[in-house]
């Protein structure tokens, strides 16, 4: 599948996202995933979200060490997804090796984790910024313009999405929305423990076959996170191998 | 855990050494803060209510009660979908969706509920109630100081299950919320090595740490990296 074919399928999945059954949560996560795909790099993402009382709180990640990045810079007070939601600015393309002077805890830490540069998208809304959208990269290849415009659109969809849910809710005030997805991320980690214990594999692999069954069924994460916890959704159901291959 | 939560948590435990019980006092200072006339805090399972812990006055007692005989209510449908259900004006909206719930809160003068969902992702373990006699939505910084009181008011319940258990620890001598996503994976595999549920796992887990002394972020990762195992707790 050509790339610009396989962006245009990313826009309609995540616009599908908006019409039928949302959320939050399953939304940020897919998006995440699609990004890191999309820039055609080996990254890891993370989308960190405002509370409106002063806290920034990550809320989907493509993997444990953008997460672990994400808390790291929210401990330090230092880091790219800080600076851009600060300014509202594009943090891109910064090599980790040399911005020691900028970020001297964040940028070690980077770089212990295998990373060689990052990047920052605001998610913007008229003049607030509500979040960022954070990209880690490995190797010296830079982003090149046109992936940089797809990562914005990404994070651009991402404040839509939001948007969308507060105006399909009766009265919902951001914090709500910020609690019920940081409820629904628990979910999730506490599905990924279940799942982990009962077969006998670890958090991250039991992690790839939720994405993996949500994806072959075409439920949200956090209904399958729901089925493992409550045993509607056997092991052996998901330790199918999936049917097909390819970029989905 | 935000700075208003705990200053929640600190009042009602100073509230408590004057012989006030912390529920009565969360749900008098919740009916105090807003513009509520009644509060009420009940347990919920996921078959449904389980019980009143605390309300404010005689009606909000009553309708607690009512959504715990007839199994239908607002505090029943938050908890079942885990979103607030706010419904400022009840006998416009509420009749249809729970008829006889609807026609007892009338009668017994209130005109607007507010049910808040308390929860640890899969772990339901109650819902904190706001009633009004007049109808009419609860501005948004009421609605982020409800949510604060519904946060402080989960606290609470997590602590009374352990003290319940007989698992001793001070209140607010643990964070709830860790944001650590260790200590939630921890709870799911705890839970299966266990053989008990979600809301159990999570209270092993504290008890382990109050006894070990071991801040929970390092028993959840030694859980998840399988260098501790629950499968033959003795207290399980």
């Amino acid at each position: 599948m050509g790339r610009e074919q396989r962006l245009a399928q990313v826009f309609v999945e995540l616009a599908d996202t908006l019409v039928e059954e949302f959320d939050v949560v399953d939304f940020l996560q897919t998006l995440t995933e699609r990004c890191v795909e999309l820039v055609d790099t080996d990254a890891a993402a993370g989308l960190m979200l405002h509370d409106q009382r002063g806290t920034l709180h990550p809320v989907a990640y493509t993997d444990e060490s953008a997460r672990l990045l994400e808390l790291f810079e929210l401990q330090k007070g230092e880091g790219p997804c800080l600076d851009c939601f600060a300014t509202g600015r594009v943090i891109a393309n910064i090599d980790l090796t040399a911005a020691s002077n900028r970020w001297p805890v964040f940028t070690r830490a980077a770089r212990d984790l295998g990373f060689t540069r990052c990047h920052a998208l605001p998610l913007r809304l008229r003049r607030q910024v509500i979040g960022a959208l954070n990209l880690f990269s490995i190797g010296t290849e830079r982003l090149s313009e046109d992936h940089l415009a797809v990562a914005q659109g990404l994070a651009d969809i991402a404040t839509i999405g939001l948007l969308h849910e507060r105006a399909a809710r009766d009265q919902v005030v951001v914090s709500e929305q910020l609690q019920n997805a940081l409820h629904s991320r628990i979910l999730i980690e506490q599905a990924k423990g279940v799942l982990s214990a009962r077969a006998g594999t670890n958090v991250e692999g039991a992690f790839r076959l939720m994405r993996a069954h949500a994806r072959r069924t075409g439920s949200l994460l956090t209904t399958v996170a729901e089925g493992i916890v409550s045993g509607a959704i056997g092991t052996g159901q998901l330790q199918d191998a999936p049917r097909t291959g390819g970029a989905g | 855990m935000s700075t208003r939560v705990a200053e929640i948590l600190s009042a009602i435990l100073a509230d408590s050494r004057s012989g006030i019980g912390l529920p009565a006092s969360l749900v008098g200072m919740c009916a105090r803060a807003l513009p509520v006339s009644g509060v009420g805090l009940a347990l919920m399972t996921d078959d449904g209510p389980a019980g009143t812990v605390a309300a404010t006055d005689g009606s909000a007692l009553e309708l607690e009660e009512l959504q715990f005989s007839l199994g239908e209510g607002p505090c029943v449908d938050a908890s079942q979908s885990g979103r607030p259900v706010l419904q400022p004006d009840l006998g416009r909206t509420g009749r249809e969706r729970w008829p006889v719930f609807a026609a007892g809160a009338e009668a017994a003068g209130l005109a607007a509920v507010f049910a808040f969902p308390l929860r640890v992702g899969a772990i339901r373990l109650g819902v904190l109630d706001l009633y009004r006699t007049t109808a009419g939505p609860l501005p948004d910084d009421d609605l982020a100081d409800a949510l604060c009181f519904a946060d402080a008011a989960t606290a609470l319940l997590l602590h009374l299950q352990a003290r319940d258990a007989g698992v001793g620890f001070p209140f607010g001598s643990l964070p709830v919320f860790d944001d650590r996503a260790e200590v939630h994976q921890a709870t799911g595999v705890v839970s299966v090595q266990a053989a008990v549920s979600l809301q159990d796992a999570l209270l092993l887990l504290r008890a382990r740490a109050y006894a070990d002394q071991r801040p929970i972020g390092t028993i959840a990762h030694d859980v998840v990296s399988g260098v501790v195992d629950f499968s033959d707790d003795p207290d399980s």
